[in-house]
């Protein structure tokens, strides 16, 4: 696999799956998928509805443990750790796999409140450290002049857009190294969808970041490497330039040209 | 279906629904409305100079020097009363044997009478009981009070159904000495009783005297506060903690419904079980107290109340959105952090209109304080005491004096006194949770 890095090198892993599967009580929903997700690129997965791409990207930070019955097999490792592991944290693991969600859902908190309420969790601050933590963070997710003058209104009131932002804002706040966004985009007008692929753009090299997506212009704009999922198999994985000019896969050709999907 | 068939349809709906709230509104001016007309004259009414001597004797309230000033020109008034009562009791011992029998019976309920309408005559010794050392203190029991002087009640039991006869004393007394007393109370009552425009908001906050004969509720209202406040801080943290464990840590299964079952199950339980429950868990068999007592009696309303609050809280608590909790675990949060940190916050409007309506109903109910902490007679309780002592409370003590006193008839006004206080004290608890949700999730809404 080639990927262009401004180095020119070939970038280290940062998250590796091995023979990896997803299972909703007997069915199987991913389907030992091997893949290595390079350290401070932007990986978009792709593929139509219910092929399993948001079920691997919440596998990263454990978020399916939420869903009963959920189980999972084989090994995912972020830095050569499997998250899967019994002695995993799931509390801890999250603090270093940021997640953006599809709409967007700040608390029914103040700005600043939203921003604070990861730090606040795992370590005691001052006022102005705290301060300076939510101040950078907001400047990192670009919303931090428009909200600076009105840090203790409700987040509710923000826009679509705005409010988005202001999740990413929250997740930079734990200062994670990965970043995983479920179609961060798909809720949003195309104004705001381009302001968040220019951050994402921005993010990208600070932080490892993996995006799921249904629209391909996106994944094509902004990702360095691309995955196709189809029913559960990763079909294909290749630089983005190449995937998108010279699939390998027939199937991945045809979702790409918009036969079906 | 046809466009105006459709429309009748709609018509026909909109038109049920607004009939529905009619009808509501229609009972609730039923049945609030003479209540509160009625209860209202607890708190203002027309007080005569009974009433004021009484409040300086008993509580100490009112100018001692006006007042003396007014009971001297009221003592000059009625000594054409007593100066009547007097010189006929002479003539009496005058009178042939055949007239004196036929007047002596009469003359005695005359006196009787004006003792009941203006107190012991100056002079004799003191009755024991307070409500026989003062005249009547509200202008419209004195009204009442001075036909029994006025007129003899017998019955005439002539036709199928009995009939109350009132018949004038005067003529029978015409020519004697007593003649000018029936005129003096016919006419001159005002100036016999100095009627005034009186308002006691102290009628909530009072003691009684006397079995409710005068003085206010202010037992009964701390009792009901006692009772209602201690049922919510004992029910509201388990039944919190119940609906967390039962939205977000228990497992579908055997446990899980049955412990949901004996929730429902408690919802259901008649409220006097409840009472019988109490006396028998936390009386006989912990023995919290040594009888019954304020603490007892929380504890039951707590039981009583604890289904609507954990029903409550779970609904708040569900309706919280999935996505306030994943981006908190996706913060790295755990399960607790998240619950206190968002969950419960985002549920609070729910909980907080939960536990202020179990509240309205906890100090509202009477079957389970009966055996655990009512009593009919008491002081107020001080705080120190709520582990031994049994208290008044509004709900049980209205059902006691419309029922059980013994003079039903003479405290009309502290029943609807007090059904008026009961009624406002829930109707504001009811108030204060619309106030409060509304607030919280303004707040919440941004």
């Amino acid at each position: 696999m080639n990927i262009e890095t401004p180095k020119g090198k070939q970038p280290e892993t940062h998250i590796e799956a091995k023979g990896f599967s997803i299972f909703y009580g007997t069915q199987e929903a991913v389907k030992r998928v091997d893949m290595s997700i390079p350290k401070g690129a932007v990986t978009a997965i792709i593929g139509p509805s219910g092929c399993g791409k948001s079920t691997f990207l919440r596998a990263v930070n454990r978020m399916n443990d939420l869903i009963p019955n959920c189980r999972a097999a084989g090994e995912l490792l972020v830095d050569g750790l499997n998250v899967y592991d019994a002695g995993i944290d799931a509390s801890v693991l999250r603090r270093r796999v940021g997640m953006v969600f599809q709409k967007p859902n700040p608390f029914p908190k103040s700005i600043y409140d939203n921003v604070a309420y990861g730090p606040r969790l795992h370590q005691s601050y001052a006022k102005r450290e705290l301060d300076a933590v939510v101040e950078e963070s907001l400047r990192g997710a670009a919303l931090w002049d428009e909200v600076k003058d009105r840090l203790n209104k409700n987040a509710l009131g923000l826009s679509g857009g705005q409010a988005q932002r202001l999740c990413l804002a929250r997740a930079l706040a734990v200062n994670p190294e990965i970043l995983l966004m479920d179609e961060p985009t798909s809720a949003l007008d195309p104004k705001s969808t381009s302001r968040i692929e220019e951050l994402i753009v921005q993010l990208k090299g600070r932080y490892t970041i993996a995006i799921v997506t249904h629209n391909m212009q996106q994944a094509a704009r902004i990702s360095d490497v691309t995955a196709f999922f189809y029913e559960g198999v990763m079909v294909e994985f290749d630089a983005t330039s190449q995937l998108f000019t010279r699939p390998k896969e027939k199937r991945t050709e045809d979702y790409i040209t918009g036969r079906f999907g | 279906m046809t466009m105006w068939k459709r429309k009748l349809l709609d018509r026909l709906f909109s038109g049920s629904a607004y009939g529905a709230i009619a009808v509501m509104a229609f009972f609730l001016v039923i049945v609030i409305g003479p209540i509160f007309l009625k209860g209202i004259g607890a708190y203002l009414f027309e007080g005569t100079i009974d009433y004021r001597r009484m409040m300086l004797n008993q509580f100490n309230r009112g100018d001692e020097q006006v007042l003396d000033v007014e009971w001297a020109e009221v003592k000059q008034e009625r000594k054409i009363i007593y100066d009547a009562l007097f010189a006929f009791e002479k003539e009496l011992d005058n009178m042939s044997s055949s007239r004196r029998r036929e007047l002596k019976p009469a003359f005695k309920q005359t006196k009787e009478a004006v003792a009941i309408l203006l107190g012991p005559e100056p002079g004799t010794p003191l009755p024991a009981l307070p409500r026989r050392l003062y005249g009547q203190t509200r202008w419209e029991r004195a009204e009442l009070k001075a036909k029994d002087v006025l007129f003899e009640e017998s019955w005439d039991y002539s036709g199928a159904q009995g009939k109350k006869v009132m018949t004038p004393r005067a003529p029978l007394f015409k020519g004697t000495a007593l003649e000018p007393l029936f005129s003096k109370v016919e006419k001159d009552l005002e100036s016999l009783m100095r009627p005034e425009r009186t308002f006691y908001p102290q009628f909530l906050t009072d003691k009684s005297i006397d079995a409710h004969f005068f003085g206010g509720i202010g037992p009964e209202v701390m009792g009901t506060i006692y009772l209602a406040l201690g049922a919510m801080l004992i029910a509201v943290p388990l039944g919190v903690i119940a609906a967390i464990y039962f939205q977000e840590y228990a497992k579908e299964g055997f446990v899980f419904s049955l412990l949901r079952s004996c929730v429902n199950t408690l919802a259901g339980v008649p409220s006097v079980v409840f009472g019988l429950f109490g006396l028998a868990f936390f009386i006989n068999t912990l023995r919290v107290s040594p009888g019954k007592s304020v603490v007892a009696g929380a504890l039951t309303l707590a039981l009583l109340v604890l289904p609507t609050v954990i029903r409550a809280a779970e609904e708040a608590i569900a309706s919280v959105p999935h996505t306030y909790k994943e981006a908190a675990l996706s913060l790295g949060a755990g399960k607790w952090r998240t619950i206190l940190t968002v969950i419960l916050p985002a549920a609070l409007p729910g909980i907080l209109t939960g536990i202020v309506i179990s509240m309205g109903r906890a100090a509202g109910e009477t079957a389970p304080i009966i055996f655990t902490a009512a009593v009919s007679v008491g002081p107020i309780v001080l705080p120190s005491e709520i582990f031994t002592t049994s208290t008044p409370a509004l709900s049980w003590n209205l059902y006691n004096i419309c029922t059980e006193h013994e003079a039903v008839d003479e405290i009309r006004h502290v029943q609807y006194g007090m059904a008026l206080t009961l009624v406002m004290i829930v109707l504001a608890l009811n108030t204060l949770a619309i106030v409060l949700r509304a607030k919280v999730s303004r707040k919440l809404k941004g």
